[in-house]
């Protein structure tokens, strides 16, 4: 029985995070549409805009070369395992034995390094240009997330994510600074991750300003669709670890679906706070010129390692 | 040591410790001389809160008494004299940012290793909760004495000079709950005078160089002069 929940839970999750992408996306988008005194589009836009692109037939430019079809799904599928790597509601989740924080940080960057690729494949400007501002910000942006898993790490002892979130779940509350730290250095790198305002503009077509959409400026129908859908799992799938290594409050420890029952409401809760924050950062903050996004994102990195420092001076006996 | 062992109160001034190391880190980056000064100001805030709850813990009425003179002088004092400098020298929106701020702050982190490993012995002999704390503030100290360094401006130098005499209270205050009285008052005397001179000299270096970047002060104002005439000629 507890076997057939666990591979029940495994496929659940990250199908959940799934089909739940999009909406959390058009949560964010709604809750900044209010905030700007606009009604903003229904909450059921982002899937059909999915299968409209499904639908349509793919163009593919004539100078393009297999991988740049190929990178679609590759992109795609290793977003998805990523997110079969968090536990979503449930700490003992078995897609977190398999792959662990760092396994996490790697398949992202596998997605990105195909979504570079693709971006360079076709030739055009915009592509190269979006490709080498993505590679800009993941050069900052992955030792940080790097350094917050170790910061993390080093209080819980283990870079599992279920066993990270149970470990919090299970330990007295506790201030920490370096919690705090890392909290903060998160929060940066997922904004820079996802491109979002302060350091990407999801919602632009300005050639100057784009860094994801520049990318993916040459896919069409059913490839884009896919690109799309794997950027709106990556912002969940932030806001999900966020989630885990934070405030896991609430998440179920045990294998029972009455457990799940209660974690759910509460998880839907979180994100919409998380969704809340984003939205309120995107409305007060202005997209910054290219060139001082190194200095935020090295902003994050000194946090994370002054959550790391913190945590070796103050939370350690000496 | 357990963090989860420690009260609440203890805890809390970790926190606001790390916060205080973090804001000296935020002081040698922050190249515009108006939040720089801002900045400070929250430095001596976070000062004033950790000896208001380090007094709260050990009921130790004085300690109320020198974060009161704590956040009268470092947070509303002592920045409203800045403010109101760099208003009469008209550099408010003046920025002087570091030559190399990648550079720089890898020297802060490391710094901050430096003090850990200087401060573990002295530690070892402190029983209070907040012991660790001694490491924090002498990192605090050191990174003053680095923005003193890295920086030209004469005005951000007074800020590193400030926040060193900030990571000395917090020492004093974590390692030994703070100064006898009579000490601190002198104390805030002193940095007080010290603003004042500063005060003076910085409207002596505006007059005579017609900057407070104290780099042109290691040349002779004749050969400036003469320099200048060099650069005229074709």
């Amino acid at each position: 029985m507890d076997r057939l929940l666990s591979l029940l839970l495994a496929l659940l999750q990250p199908l959940a995070l799934l089909a739940a992408a999009p909406l959390f996306t058009a949560v964010v988008g709604r809750f900044k549409a209010r905030l700007q005194n606009r009604r903003g589009v229904p909450l059921k836009t982002p899937y059909r805009e999915l299968r409209k692109w499904a639908a349509k037939e793919a163009v593919v430019a004539r100078t393009a070369s297999p991988l740049f079809r190929a990178a679609p799904y590759i992109v795609f599928a290793s977003t998805l395992l990523a997110a079969a790597a968090l536990p979503v509601w449930e700490t003992a989740s078995p897609g977190a034995h398999v792959a662990d924080a760092i396994v996490l940080i790697g398949l992202l960057g596998l997605a990105r390094f195909m979504l570079v690729l693709a971006g360079l494949d076709v030739g055009t400007p915009f592509g190269g240009m979006g490709a080498s501002r993505e590679m800009l910000v993941a050069n900052f942006a992955e030792p940080a997330l790097l350094l917050v898993v170790f910061t993390l790490a080093m209080t819980t002892h283990t870079t599992n994510i279920g066993a990270m979130a149970a470990a919090t779940l299970h330990g007295a509350p506790v201030l920490r600074p370096s919690y705090m730290f890392a909290l903060a250095a998160l929060l940066m790198v997922a904004v820079a991750e996802c491109g979002r305002i302060p350091v990407d503009n999801p919602s632009t077509h300005l050639e100057l300003t784009m860094i994801h959409e520049g990318m993916v400026l040459e896919y069409s129908g059913r490839h884009l669709a896919l690109m799309e859908w794997a950027a709106q799992l990556k912002l969940l799938l932030f806001a999900v670890l966020t989630v885990d290594l934070f405030l896991p409050w609430g998440l179920a420890t045990r294998m029972s679906p009455t457990a799940w029952l209660l974690a759910l409401p509460l998880l839907l809760v979180k994100l919409a706070g998380l969704a809340l924050v984003l939205a309120v950062s995107e409305t007060v903050l202005a997209k910054m010129r290219l060139f001082r996004v190194p200095g935020y994102l090295t902003l994050a990195f000194l946090l994370a390692l002054l959550g790391l420092l913190s945590h070796v001076i103050l939370e350690s006996a000496p | 040591m357990n963090l989860g062992t420690l009260p609440l109160v203890d805890q809390a001034v970790l926190v606001l410790a790390a916060m205080a190391l973090f804001s000296a880190f935020a002081l040698l980056a922050q190249s515009r001389l108006l939040a720089a000064i801002h900045v400070f100001a929250w430095q001596g805030f976070l000062v004033a809160a950790v000896a208001a709850l380090t007094g709260a813990a050990s009921r130790d009425p004085h300690l109320y008494l020198s974060a009161a003179i704590t956040l009268g002088l470092k947070v509303l004092l002592i920045p409203w004299m800045l403010h109101r400098l760099l208003r009469r020298l008209s550099l408010e929106r003046q920025a002087d940012p570091l030559a190399y701020p990648a550079l720089t702050l890898l020297a802060a982190a490391a710094i901050v290793v430096f003090a850990d490993w200087v401060a573990a012995p002295v530690a070892q002999f402190e029983h209070s909760a907040t012991r660790n704390v001694i490491a924090i503030s002498l990192a605090i100290v050191l990174l003053g004495l680095l923005m003193m360094v890295v920086r030209r401006q004469a005005l951000a130098q007074v800020l590193g000079f400030m926040a060193m005499e900030n990571g000395l209270f917090l020492a004093a205050v974590a390692s030994t709950h703070g100064m006898p009285l009579v000490v601190e008052l002198g104390v805030a005397f002193d940095v007080l005078v010290a603003m004042v001179l500063f005060g003076v000299f910085f409207l002596q270096i505006k007059d005579s160089i017609d900057s407070l970047d104290v780099d042109r002060l290691s040349q002779l104002s004749a050969s400036i002069e003469r320099d200048e005439i060099t650069e005229q000629r074709p």
